[in-house]
C-alpha cells in the first residue's frame, strides 16, 4: 500500500499493481475493524460537512475536492499523506489533524465515497473547455506535457493510485496543479506517488491548467 | 458686533441644517439612507450592532441578502427574527436588499470583545481545526482563517459573544433548520462548552 518512489519506473508499476489487493482488504476491514456502525456513519457525515454530503465537493473559503467516485487506493493514500505530513501544509488548518482516522476507517470511507455518483458541482468558466479537452486527450507535446488520459483514463475516472479527475471542482484542480511542488510529496527523503505528477504540473502554463480544470469539472 | 456675528452664524447654521433635513439624506446611497433611517435603531450607528441585534458592518454581501430573503420567507424563525426581522424585512425588495448589503459590507467592523477571555484559546483551537474526534469540522474551511467569511458564508469575527452563543445554540433547539447546510447539523453536535469557547474567541477577532 505504501508506495515509495525510488526511481521513475517503480511508482508507475506499483500504481497499477495495488488495485485488486486493496479491494479484498477493504471488505474485510470494514467488517472487522470499525468500532461500530454509528462511529462510521458519524465519520462519514464529518467528511460530508466539508466535502458535501454526497462527496460532490464544496466551495467554502477553500474549495473542498469531490470525493465521490474516487479510486480507493488514491483516497486511502491521500489520507495517509495528510497524516504523515506529506501533503496539505499550505492550509491554515492542520490537515494532518482534521484528516486523522484509523487505517480501517480510511478503507471504509474510501468504499463509501467511491460508490457515490452525484452530478458534478459545476460553476467553472466555460470558455476554454474545448482546449482543456484537447490537452486532456493529446497533451501538449511541445511543452513535454503528456496526455492526461494516458494515466487518468479516457473517461477521467482514474485507475488505482491515479485519481479520478472527472467532476473535480475547478478551483481545487487549479490550486492543486499550481501548488504541486509546495503541497505534495513534502517528505523529500521519501518521495511518494505524487512525484510522478510533479514535472507535468510544473510544465503546464496557467492557461493550460485552467483549461484542463474547466474541462474536468464538467465530466460526469 | 458680537451679536450680529452670532446672529449671522445662527442663521447660516439653521439654513445649512434645514437644507440637510429638507434634502432628507442627500449624498447618501440608497443603502446608507435606509440603514440610517430604519436599521440603526437596533443595529446601531454604522451597523456595529447593539444589544441583541448583531453587527452588520463588514458582513458579506451575499450573506446579508440571503438573510433578508429568509426573514421574508419566514425560514429564519428564531424568536428575535420573528419578533423584529420578519416585519422589518417584509417590504424589502431584491434591490433594497442588495443596496443594504452593499452598504453594510463596506463598513469596517469593530470587534465586540465581550466574550470570556479565559475560553478564547480553546475557542481558537476549535475554530482552526475543529474537534476531529468529536466529528466537528474546522470552521476556517468555510469561514476563512480570520473568520472573515466569503460569498454566502458569513463573517463571524468580531460578532458579539451573546449573539454567537445564542445563534449556535438555537440550531440545537430546532430553529432556522432551513439555513444553509451543514451549519444546523454541525451546531447540533456542539457541546455547550464548545459553543461558549467559540463565541468567546470570535468576539475578540478583529
Amino acid at each position: 500500500m505504501k508506495v515509495i518512489a525510488k526511481s521513475w519506473g517503480l511508482p508507475i508499476l506499483l500504481l497499477f499493481a495495488a488495485s485488486a489487493d486493496v479491494r479484498t482488504v477493504l471488505a474485510d476491514d470494514v467488517r472487522t475493524n470499525i468500532a461500530s456502525r454509528g462511529a462510521f456513519e458519524a465519520k462519514a457525515q464529518y467528511c460530508g460537512y466539508c466535502h458535501g454530503p454526497s462527496g460532490q465537493g464544496y466551495r467554502g473559503y477553500y474549495t473542498m475536492p469531490r470525493l465521490a467516485g474516487q479510486q480507493s487506493e488514491y483516497f486511502v493514500n491521500q489520507l495517509r499523506a495528510f497524516t504523515d505530513g506529506r501533503r496539505g501544509n499550505t492550509f491554515e488548518m492542520k490537515m494532518a489533524r482534521v484528516h486523522a482516522v484509523s487505517q480501517a476507517m480510511r478503507l471504509a470511507l474510501a468504499t463509501r465515497f467511491g460508490k457515490l455518483n452525484p452530478r458534478p458541482f459545476g460553476g467553472a468558466p466555460t470558455e476554454h473547455v474545448a482546449l482543456g479537452k484537447k490537452i486532456y486527450e493529446e497533451g501538449v507535446p511541445e511543452a513535454n506535457v503528456p496526455a492526461c488520459a494516458a494515466c487518468h483514463a479516457p473517461d477521467a475516472k482514474g485507475a488505482g493510485t491515479n485519481p479520478r479527475l472527472a467532476g473535480q471542482l475547478y478551483g481545487y484542480t487549479v490550486r492543486g496543479l499550481i501548488n504541486w511542488s509546495k503541497d505534495r510529496g513534502q517528505d523529500h527523503a521519501h518521495p511518494d506517488t505524487s512525484a510522478v505528477m510533479l514535472p507535468v504540473a510544473n510544465s503546464m502554463s496557467k492557461q493550460q491548467i485552467t483549461a484542463v480544470a474547466a474541462y474536468l469539472s464538467t465530466l460526469k | 458686533m458680537n451679536l450680529i456675528k452670532s446672529t449671522v452664524a445662527l442663521v447660516v447654521f439653521m439654513a445649512v441644517s434645514n437644507a440637510a433635513f429638507a434634502g432628507g439624506f442627500e449624498g447618501m446611497s440608497l443603502g446608507e439612507e435606509m440603514a440610517t433611517r430604519d436599521c440603526a435603531w437596533c443595529h446601531g450607528q454604522l451597523g456595529q450592532g447593539f444589544a441583541t441585534a448583531p453587527r452588520l458592518a463588514g458582513q458579506t454581501r451575499l450573506y446579508i441578502e440571503n438573510q433578508l430573503v429568509s426573514f421574508r420567507a419566514h425560514t429564519r424563525d428564531n424568536p428575535n427574527s420573528q419578533q423584529f426581522m420578519w416585519g422589518a424585512a417584509a417590504l424589502l425588495d431584491a434591490r433594497d436588499a442588495a443596496e443594504l448589503a452593499a452598504y453594510f459590507s463596506s463598513i469596517a467592523p469593530e470587534p465586540a470583545n465581550d466574550g470570556d477571555a479565559t475560553r478564547a484559546e480553546i475557542g481558537r483551537a476549535l475554530f482552526k481545526d475543529g474537534n476531529p474526534s468529536g466529528n466537528i469540522p474546522s470552521c476556517i474551511a468555510c469561514h476563512g482563517p480570520n473568520a472573515e467569511g466569503v460569498r454566502e458564508m458569513p463573517r463571524l469575527g468580531g460578532l458579539s459573544y451573546r449573539y454567537l452563543r445564542r445563534k449556535l445554540a438555537q440550531w440545537g433547539q430546532g430553529y432556522h433548520l432551513a439555513a444553509m447546510q451543514p451549519m444546523p447539523e454541525i451546531a447540533k453536535h456542539l457541546e455547550p462548552e464548545e459553543i461558549e469557547a467559540l463565541a468567546s474567541f470570535l468576539s475578540f477577532v478583529k
